[in-house]
């Protein structure tokens, strides 16, 4: 398949004060909500949403939205919503939902309707994604257990897989979940199933849960494709030591791309927006990074991650423009530039998909379109070639129905 | 003290912490773990046969996934008390988490029980006292909020341990993850697994002992605990927070000694 290139937007809350690090100890789980002002939310969600619009008129392949709770920088507690008014106005780009923390619905045959349906409305456009959860969500604001969510979330999983697959309703004796009839109605339009994509953060367990079942790695980290590699190789040792085929398509990233005309007017431009994310949009209290037995010990003995992620922090609440771009945090520059560096990092971190994030923090909405535009029109369609020996692999992405049905205009009957 | 290794009908392996001679007495460490001095223990083992076993999760066996929830910490609980094959009823006393999941095998087998002692026991939830999420607490926190001497506290909880060495560090992160991801299963988020709705079981008397300086389980949940058991009585301990056993060993025990030879 060509690279895929999906316009992610992580939905922030544009208006956090400038004072916003030193009041708060978390723009996380315990934010105030008092910093929520629903009437500016109007403006807010549609403006993200024509955003996303925006990407599919512009030929991204894809449109992608999360799912997080309590959070000052995505208010997408349920991605399915902003999701599924998204298949109604936009016709070609695959909608990402990266995804529905699994382990979190009750049950989560939920997740296995409520993606049937986006994908038959969408006809065929889903990619189904499935995050065990960062703690702050799941263990916090949701209240799993951090030693058992994993469990889980595998236990959620095997479910929702039956669910889809099976013809005749069955029984489901699970640990947390005990169905007497499964019957998941109505069943998605791609088969056996969409593809599948598991946003991780580095546990090994992850990487080996995708490696078993073909699914899509995805990276989701803000750290940069520098930092990524790191990572990213260690995924791919699994791959090869699984003895299953190198397909880019296995791995995605998620990176922060600004484009301007100039490396001087991206800077001049996105570098306030970028600083906001990075100072007030990460501040999070350390005590929900990391419950104890979120993690398991091989992946701590593994990594230290928790270190890892402390020294991140730290870091980023320091950083400069230079720092950033430079790090890897930010591609930003020229189309020229921007280029240059996305081949670098797809060639080196083997992607066969990149969530680019252009929308950022505070980003104004004329701003962010510009971006969007200059990458659409001069980076996206010479980089979407770069894996030639690899085009006729389709697995990795929705191949959508040819014959789907276009909304009709308001007050107009559909054919 | 001497230590040796036991093991449970169902196969678990744990290592058991004995002091003294005389009636069983057995104790149930809190989310903390056995500390590797414990004076109450110590103390008690002049009057005792002290026996302390340490929960799946912290120590060296890794046996922690077969526990999974309140009964299966319940019935672990006298499995290990059957292992210790004891000639006589035993002293249940249990600390915090150890309260915990001691209330909970009494209300299984009251008859089974001597006497009950809890100090600092986890296992309600009063909404006008909301209990610090231990699971978000960051460990410099920890010594103020559990410890009525909060600089004595510090060492107590480092061990001596140099968090600057990365080795030492990882090998606590470890440690850590393992002994609070168990604890998190009867913990997390609210350490309430519905005990109050059981305590009316617990007729064998009980003594109820709390820190008056308890900032993490303030003493109204000592007042709960003694409203909800049949036959609670109830020992304040000056000059102790919620690390009561470390902090004031010495009226502990000898009010758990007067409460057992009433």
């Amino acid at each position: 398949m060509s690279v895929k290139f999906c316009w992610f937007n992580l939905m922030p809350w544009p208006d956090l004060p400038d004072d916003f690090r030193e009041q708060n100890r978390s723009v996380w789980v315990d934010i105030p909500s008092s910093l929520f002002d629903p009437k500016r939310g109007n403006e807010v969600y549609h403006q993200y949403m024509d955003q996303l619009e925006y990407a599919d008129s512009l030929g991204y392949d894809g449109i992608g939205v999360n799912e997080h709770h309590q959070n000052g920088y995505g208010i997408m507690p349920s991605p399915n919503i902003i999701a599924a008014a998204l298949t109604r106005r936009t016709s070609q780009a695959a909608i990402c939902v990266i995804g529905n923390s699994i382990a979190l619905y009750n049950p989560p045959i939920r997740v296995a309707e409520e993606f049937a349906m986006l994908d038959v409305i969408s006809g065929g456009r889903l990619v189904a994604g499935f995050p065990v959860g960062t703690p702050m969500d799941t263990n916090f604001c949701y209240g799993q257990i951090p030693a058992l969510t994993r469990d889980k979330y595998y236990e959620a999983h095997e479910l929702i897989m039956k669910a889809w697959a099976e013809p005749e309703p069955f029984a489901f004796d699970g640990k947390y979940n005990q169905l007497r009839y499964v019957n998941c109605w109505p069943k998605p339009i791609q088969q056996p199933h969409p593809p599948i994509y598991i946003p991780g953060g580095g546990s090994i367990e992850t990487w080996d849960f995708c490696v078993e079942h073909d699914y899509n790695y995805s990276f989701l980290s803000f750290g940069g494709y520098v930092a990524g590699k790191a990572l990213l190789e260690g995924f791919w040792e699994r791959v090869a030591a699984a003895g299953k085929d190198e397909s880019p398509g296995r791995a995605a990233f998620a990176q922060i791309i600004c484009v301007a005309e100039t490396d001087e007017e991206a800077e001049r431009l996105y570098a306030e927006h970028i600083l906001y994310f990075f100072n007030r949009c990460l501040h999070v209290y350390p005590g929900f990074a990391e419950p104890p037995g979120y993690r398991t010990i091989k992946t701590i003995k593994a990594g230290k991650l928790s270190q890892l992620a402390a020294q991140a922090q730290r870091r980023f609440q320091t950083l400069t423009w230079k720092d950033l771009v430079d790090g890897g945090m930010v591609i930003a520059g020229s189309p020229d530039t921007v280029r240059e560096r996305c081949e670098h990092m797809i060639r080196e971190l083997r992607l066969g998909t990149v969530f680019g994030l252009f929308h950022m923090g505070n980003m104004p909405d004329e701003k962010t379109r510009y971006s969007t535009k200059l990458f659409a029109e001069r980076v996206m369609p010479q980089l979407q070639k770069l894996w030639p020996e690899h085009d006729s692999d389709s697995r990795w992405w929705p191949t959508p129905y040819a014959e789907r049905v276009r909304p009709a205009a308001p007050g107009e009957a559909n054919r | 003290m001497s230590s040796r290794p036991i093991e449970t009908l169902r196969g678990i392996k744990c290592t058991v912490r004995e002091w003294g001679e005389g009636a069983p007495l057995v104790y149930f460490h809190g989310a903390a773990g056995l500390l590797d001095e414990e004076p109450l223990l110590e103390q008690l083992g002049a009057h005792f046969h002290v026996f302390a076993p340490e929960w799946p999760g912290y120590g060296d066996e890794e046996t922690e996934d077969a526990l999974e929830d309140m009964l299966d910490f319940a019935l672990h609980g006298w499995d290990v008390v059957t292992a210790l094959e004891l000639d006589a009823k035993p002293v249940l006393v249990g600390h915090s988490m150890g309260g915990m999941i001691a209330a909970e095998m009494a209300t299984l087998a009251p008859q089974s029980t001597e006497r009950l002692v809890l100090i600092a026991s986890s296992g309600l939830w009063l909404d006008e006292h909301p209990i610090p999420d231990l699971f978000a607490t960051l460990p410099f926190e920890l010594a103020p909020l559990l410890f009525h001497d909060a600089a004595a506290g510090v060492k107590v909880l480092t061990g001596g341990l140099d968090f600057d060495d990365p080795s030492a560090l990882g090998d606590f992160l470890i440690g850590n993850a393992r002994r609070l991801g168990t604890a998190g299963k009867i913990l997390f988020p609210i350490p309430n697994r519905r005990l109050s709705k059981r305590l009316y079981r617990q007729t064998t008397p009980t003594l109820v002992v709390w820190g008056r300086e308890d900032r993490f389980l303030v003493p109204a949940y000592a007042e709960r605990f003694a409203e909800l058991l049949p036959a609670a009585e109830l020992a304040w301990i000056d000059g102790a927070g919620h690390m009561a056993p470390v902090e004031q060993p010495t009226p502990i025990a000898e009010a758990i000694v007067r409460f057992t030879r009433a």
